[in-house]
């Protein structure tokens, strides 16, 4: 911005001149139109997972808007990926769908070629690997991956930033336009070794209060819950204001 | 020669102006619960700006009366500044009138206070807890150019995000079936209190090191000192 009133040291006409002035309104152009944290909050929503004993919890709220405008009250934002893998993919909508398709695309090669399902792990790192190839200019999600391990059915849970790199910790993962809010109430609530019951309501619990506090998530939920032998799926009421 | 263009974009040498920043963010929480007949006010004691401590053990609360004290979150030099000034407008109304200001008075005030600097705010995130004319706990919150609302219980500062939706579930009842919304109790206010400081201080770097309550009752202020972690 400010390079564009001196422009006094270059030969008017010159290659250089002319580059620099392109340069410029490159630099203008996306200061104006395209500042990148904007993307994340464009079109809101909010996902949590949590781990519990021998089970797993992934919950996201229903709504699609653009900006303050909200159109719809059913937008998916959880997918699932196999038996127990679900990953969920808040931040921009149009990249919240196209991550989703890249992601099982990959997946169908990956069991083809290796005729098994794949592992939680193994799968973050497949989605780690599509987001960094995208270094310089990202898809605008923060993904959320929640499963139970095919063979030891350990719970799984792992979050990312928009560029792949993973967070795997033992308790539980947040994302989205009210990730502070979530993160105070999982704080809170969440204990080890909850039962799968028990593990509904707190996740549940968790993310309702937050998007209550949150403009542009919230218009119901969905709560998915795995288990060994059993994945749970409940659609719960929320405010819809 | 697109790496040339780039470097001369970044390191052009052409008149610059660095203009002064008046405010600064030092970070803290406060959080307020009020009862039938108490009210609770609680900040913690860390003192930041960005990435460091400044120290920690200051106390961002203020006790402005025998039955109201304010939190103030935000940019220090402009808390002390508001208080002092705060606290002289309160005692020109003692000699005025003969009698202490009740806390719904010293809201009031507040607000026209802040509003009064409406085009060079105090970058003050205010909570003033005490006890009305009727001895009843009462919360007022404000932002920084004097909007203010009367609650039962607030959360405010760098934590407040992570505070709020809690209070809102455990005191508001929120979300919450089978259950009738009544007053909360002392014993549990204080409970719910240091467990919301608790995970605040695991998330939030501004807020930790320990937290002052203020309990206040009818029969005076009560200070209370529980611990955070420091890291």
């Amino acid at each position: 911005m400010a390079g564009l009133c001196e422009g006094g040291n270059e030969p008017p006409g010159s290659l250089r001149a002319i580059c620099k002035l392109l340069f410029d309104l490159l630099a203008l152009f996306i200061e104006r139109f395209m500042p990148f944290q904007s993307f994340m909050i464009y079109n809101g929503g909010a996902i949590v997972a949590m781990k519990g004993k021998k089970c797993v919890a992934i919950a996201a709220d229903k709504r699609f808007g653009i900006q303050n405008q909200t159109l719809a009250f059913d937008f998916q934002k959880i997918f699932e990926m196999g038996p127990h893998l679900f990953i969920g993919l808040p931040g921009l909508a149009t990249d919240t769908q196209t991550v989703h398709q890249r992601l099982k695309f990959r997946l169908n090669l990956y069991e083809l070629n290796e005729n098994r399902r794949i592992h939680p792990k193994t799968f973050a790192s497949m989605v780690s690997n599509l987001l960094y190839e995208k270094r310089f200019g990202p898809y605008f999600v923060k993904p959320v991956i929640a499963g139970l391990d095919p063979k030891t059915f350990e719970p799984y849970v792992c979050n990312m930033d928009l560029i792949g790199s993973p967070n795997e910790p033992e308790d539980f993962v947040v994302g989205g336009t009210c990730s502070e809010q979530l993160y105070g109430m999982c704080e809170v609530l969440w204990k080890p070794d909850l039962e799968p019951d028990d593990l509904f309501e707190t996740i549940s619990q968790a993310l309702v209060n937050a998007v209550d506090s949150d403009a542009i998530s919230g218009w119901g939920a969905v709560v998915h819950v795995i288990e060994k032998d059993k994945i749970t799926t409940r659609s719960i009421k929320t405010r819809m204001d | 020669m697109a790496l040339d263009v780039a470097s001369d974009y970044y390191n052009f040498s052409g008149p610059k102006t660095a203009r002064f920043n008046p405010y600064s963010e030092n970070g803290g929480s406060v959080v307020a619960i009020a009862g039938d007949d108490f009210a609770l006010l609680a900040s913690d004691t860390r003192l930041s700006a960005d990435f460091s401590i400044y120290t920690r053990e200051q106390s961002k609360l203020f006790r402005l009366s025998d039955t109201t004290v304010l939190g103030c979150t935000g940019c220090w030099c402009d808390t002390l500044t508001l208080t002092r000034i705060l606290e002289a407008r309160m005692q020109m109304y003692l000699h005025e009138h003969n009698k202490p200001m009740s806390t719904p008075a010293v809201a009031q005030m507040l607000a026209t206070m802040l509003y009064y600097k409406r085009f060079f705010p105090y970058y003050v995130s205010n909570v003033l807890a005490g006890l009305d004319e009727e001895g009843k706990g009462c919360v007022y919150s404000y932002d920084p150019i004097g909007h203010c609302e009367l609650s039962t219980y607030k959360a405010r500062g760098s934590a407040g995000a992570l505070l709020q939706p809690l209070l809102d579930n455990q005191i508001g009842f929120q979300n919450m079936e089978n259950v009738t919304p009544e007053p909360i109790k002392m014993d549990r206010a204080m409970a719910i209190l240091k467990d919301v400081f608790i995970s605040a201080a695991e998330r939030d770097i501004h807020t930790g090191d320990s937290i002052l309550i203020n309990i206040i009752t009818k029969d005076g202020i009560k200070v209370e000192k529980f611990n955070l972690r420091r890291d």
